[in-house]
């Protein structure tokens, strides 16, 4: 006698079949979903916001009148934010990296690094904005500072740096670094001229992606007390200053219709402005790629 | 081998032998391991300045206002100018509704395309929906923030006709694709790293597609999901922009969704904003918000650390 | 203290320089004046962790000669060459104890500097591992690390090293392309050259031909069999017929240990010890 009956299988078959192909469906409509998300997000805020984006946009600031608005100390404030968080992040994060993969021994030290690492990865940026208010405005004077909200923000996507740099370094064969002992470098040549050069494509796709995001970034600004309405620009790096996304902020939040358009012409400009960022690392990671 | 010609008869062993004794190349070896460790302390002073500063803030904060009156009150009325009540649990429950409601949409959402995606999907559908993920991940908040204000709102409203300007509703569900990405990618990831071995053990039984996604690969990448999932939680708990915007400023103690709330991350917000004076009770009460908020999220974040460390596959 | 330890070092090693040359012509007039030794090693031991890799070894090996080491995988073979210049302590940890000494000074002691011992002591390992650089600058790479910044020098050096590596005519039109556009063979006679262009005293090889197709495996060998007249070339080999074309002398490794060095007519014709004859006629390995 047969444990399996063929008829019974037959008969399921079809139904496993069925709902196979249903969950399939299912599956592919949840992916949908979200594409359909963003494609809904960007065509109401261009529609929006096309029409107000003109050169006096570019070249007036901000104010209470729909029509006078502008984002020039808003986008001119990012710009200079990024000048700051460059290279602090990055001299901070790439030091950092090769200190861990390089110098650091596989000890207990070494893995609370590490820990603590991806541990600060999930902290809230308005964490980050409290930290900023009590150490950088308030304990080391540097009010509301272009130098203050740069720190702040260097601090924030440090681990984010921290952990592309590691990646990029430790791809970096270790027969190249073989190769170069071999020669008798010592070891910081070996770092200066064979695995910073091979990492840095990696190192800096990483940084422009985690810049793109403190590009992007209110929370910590609005903590620090950043001002979101300017008129004029920052002088230097203990000036005041804004940035787009506050400016955003400031007017998606007024009550008049009129301000909602500004706000998507706003966000048009941040959006191409992360899109250039990210098309520039996109580039770096493709041109650069090493094929070992 | 002695002279080979190169100018000044001299062996290269010879020039490398003069160049060697210079101070400076020492120097830099016995340096640079110790700026390299600088560098790397910095982090940790981070975490050490974020703990010290919101503890000694809140300890401030706690030399005013009863510490049993903030973990157990139901009332957050900070401005109110005679009698100011701090308690805590609107501000908590108000983050919890958003960050429930953000979950409700981005979890089934995000497993399903991670299992079509490591399941279903060919490797060029693959190798073009995954970018798209990541710039859905890259929008900043506050960009998410009007969207929700702007679009989802006045779009629920037409469904909901009694839903407010400022609800729960809304920002939860767009905090909900705000993550989507993070659940959909980590858990992706998960699924990818179960062996294809497996995989075709079931099929070669005669299973279908859906019964090795359900009944093999799920319950082998089960602790990466779940850490996925609450990764993604902690950062809806932690997200303020898109909660400031559309969420409101009305701090409530109930369980409806379609009114205004407050969430903690927006009362820090609407705090920094104004004009709170420094040393008011007001102006430390957003470091104890602060610390409350990130004991959550540390809470949660170990959590994932935990169970993805603990429960980890072999294969 | 350490300051004066420091400065008796230097002078030790102009010492070793200065001896070399005449070394060199007794070794081209006549083989039977018995040859100056590079590398003396004497009961030496190494552990990574607790594995006793490498179980009292006692070698000496003449300069002007190609020493092949040979042993079924897992013999100490690869960690042997790579202790002797000291590349083994890439290796968290690994212990040794005994003594190596390198014309006449033990590498082992601590005072001895890794980067001077390795500016001496050339490698060619087991994959072609060249830089993601240019052809020229792959070369250049040993003379500009240390210190010589020199163009014309730079390009003398490379020119020579290239040649001494028998590749100038393939690649000496295409000195600025990347060198990960050649091919293994060619890598690997590329490193050959950058080794070479810090005129080193003694070039060890890693199995340098394992990843190889049997005609640039034949590049490699003759050109082995050049460098000897310049250099001493210490070979480890999986391959018993390599080291028996190559080598002058050969050495037996077995489960870490030496079972037999000796001049590799004998060693391939009368071994001594059975397991060598084992070994060389196909019985394991």
């Amino acid at each position: 006698m047969k444990y399996i009956d063929d008829t019974v299988v037959m008969k399921r078959m079809k139904s496993r079949l069925k709902f196979n192909v249903v969950w399939k469906t299912i599956f592919l409509l949840a992916t949908l979903l979200a594409l359909l998300t963003l494609v809904i997000l960007l065509v109401r805020i261009v529609s929006q916001g096309a029409g107000y984006l003109n050169v006096d946009f570019f070249n007036n600031f901000g104010s209470r009148f729909a029509d006078k608005a502008g984002i020039k100390a808003a986008l001119i404030g990012s710009v200079y934010l990024m000048l700051i968080i460059a290279p602090v992040s990055m001299i901070l994060g790439v030091g950092t990296a090769l200190y861990l993969e390089e110098y650091a021994k596989k000890n207990k030290f070494t893995a609370f690094i590490q820990m603590n690492i991806s541990n600060l990865a999930g902290v809230p940026s308005i964490v980050f904005g409290l930290l900023g208010l009590t150490i950088f405005v308030r304990m080391l004077m540097l009010g509301k500072s272009l130098l203050a909200a740069g720190f702040t923000m260097s601090l924030l996507i440090l681990p984010v740096i921290i952990v592309a740099s590691q990646e990029a370094i430790r791809a970096v064969p270790k027969e190249q670094r073989e190769a170069s002992y071999g020669m008798g470098a010592t070891k910081w040549q070996t770092i200066t001229r064979v695995v910073l050069p091979a990492a840095v494509p990696g190192i800096l796709t990483g940084s422009i992606l985690a810049l793109s995001r403190a590009v992007g970034e209110t929370a910590p600004l609005v903590v620090l007390g950043i001002p979101v309405i300017l008129q004029f620009l920052p002088d230097g790096l203990l000036s005041q200053f804004t940035t787009l996304p506050l400016q955003i902020y400031d007017w998606a939040k007024r009550p008049q219709e009129a301000f909602q358009f500004v706000a998507s012409a706003g966000i048009i400009v941040l959006m191409i402005l992360l899109v250039i960022m990210n098309s520039i690392a996109i580039f770096i990671r493709n041109k650069f790629q090493k094929r070992y | 081998m002695a002279s080979h010609g190169l100018g000044k008869e001299q062996s290269i062993q010879e020039m490398i032998a003069k160049s060697r004794n210079k101070k400076g190349k020492k120097f830099i070896e016995k340096l640079m391991p110790i700026i390299l460790v600088i560098t790397a302390l910095i982090s940790v002073l981070t975490t050490i300045g974020i703990v010290f500063t919101l503890i000694f803030e809140t300890f401030e904060f706690f030399q005013r206002v009863s510490i049993t009156d903030y973990l157990f009150g139901k009332e957050w009325l900070p401005f109110s100018g005679s009698e100011p009540l701090y308690g805590i649990l609107p501000l908590v429950l108000g983050t919890l509704k958003v960050s429930v409601i953000a979950a409700m949409v981005a979890v089934p959402l995000g497993i399903a395309a991670a299992i079509y995606l490591s399941e279903y999907a060919s490797d060029k559908t693959r190798r073009t929906i995954k970018p798209i993920l990541e710039v859905l991940a890259g929008v900043p908040t506050i960009v998410y923030g009007f969207f929700a204000l702007s679009f989802v709102t006045p779009l629920l409203q037409q469904l909901i006709p009694s839903l407010k300007i400022f609800n729960a509703l809304s920002p939860g569900i767009v905090v909900g694709i705000m993550i989507l990405p993070m659940i959909a990618s980590l858990s992706e990831d998960a699924m990818s790293s179960v062996p294809n071995s497996i995989r075709e053990g079931a099929l070669a039984l005669g299973a279908t597609k859906l019964e090795v996604a359900i009944k093999v690969v799920l319950p082998a990448a089960l602790s990466g999901i779940i850490a996925s999932v609450v990764l993604a939680v902690s950062r809806a708990i932690g997200e303020t922009m898109i909660v400031s915007l559309a969420g409101g400023a009305t701090p409530t103690f109930d369980l409806d969704v379609t009114g205004s709330i407050q969430t903690m991350t927006a009362y820090i917000v609407q705090v920094s904003s104004g004009d709170a004076g420094y040393g008011t009770t007001i102006y430390y009460s957003i470091y104890a918000v602060g610390f409350t908020l990130f004991v959550f999220t540390l809470i949660m974040n170990l959590l994932a650390q935990y169970i993805s460390k603990r429960f980890r596959e072999e294969y | 203290m350490v300051e004066l330890k420091n400065v008796n070092n230097k002078t030790n090693n102009k010492e070793t320089v200065k001896i070399k040359t005449p070394s060199q012509l007794v070794g081209e007039s006549s083989i039977l004046v018995e040859k100056n030794s590079v590398f003396n090693t004497k009961n030496f031991n190494l552990w990574y962790g607790d594995h006793h890799a490498l179980k009292d070894i006692n070698l000496d090996i003449k300069e002007n000669e190609v020493t092949a080491i040979i042993g079924p995988s897992g013999c100490g073979k690869s960690t042997y060459i790579k202790a002797l210049n000291r590349m083994v302590e890439l290796v968290p940890i690994v212990k040794t104890a005994g003594e190596i000494n390198y014309r006449g000074r033990n590498i082992l002691d601590t005072s001895y500097e890794v980067e001077e011992l390795r500016t001496r002591v050339g490698m060619v390992f087991q994959k072609p591992n060249p830089f993601p650089k240019s052809i020229y600058d792959n070369i250049a790479y040993g003379p500009r690390i240390h210190g010589i910044k020199n163009k014309k020098i730079l390009d003398e050096i490379v020119e020579k090293s290239l040649r001494g590596a028998a590749i100038w005519d393939e690649v000496k039109d295409r000195l600025n392309q990347n060198a990960f556009g050649l091919s293994g063979g060619q890598q690997q006679r590329i490193c050959i050259a950058r080794c070479l262009a810090i005129e080193p005293d003694v070039i060890l090889m890693d199995e340098p031909t394992s990843a190889l197709d049997p005609i640039s495996t034949l590049k490699v060998e003759e050109l082995v069999q050049e460098l000897k007249d310049n250099y001493s070339i210490i070979i480890v080999t999986h391959n018993m017929q390599q080291a028996a074309r190559i080598s002058d002398k050969t050495a037996f490794f077995l489960n870490g240990e030496v079972v037999e060095f000796d001049q590799t007519d004998k060693i391939f014709s009368t071994p001594k010890d059975q397991r060598t004859e084992d070994y060389i006629s196909g019985r394991f390995g």
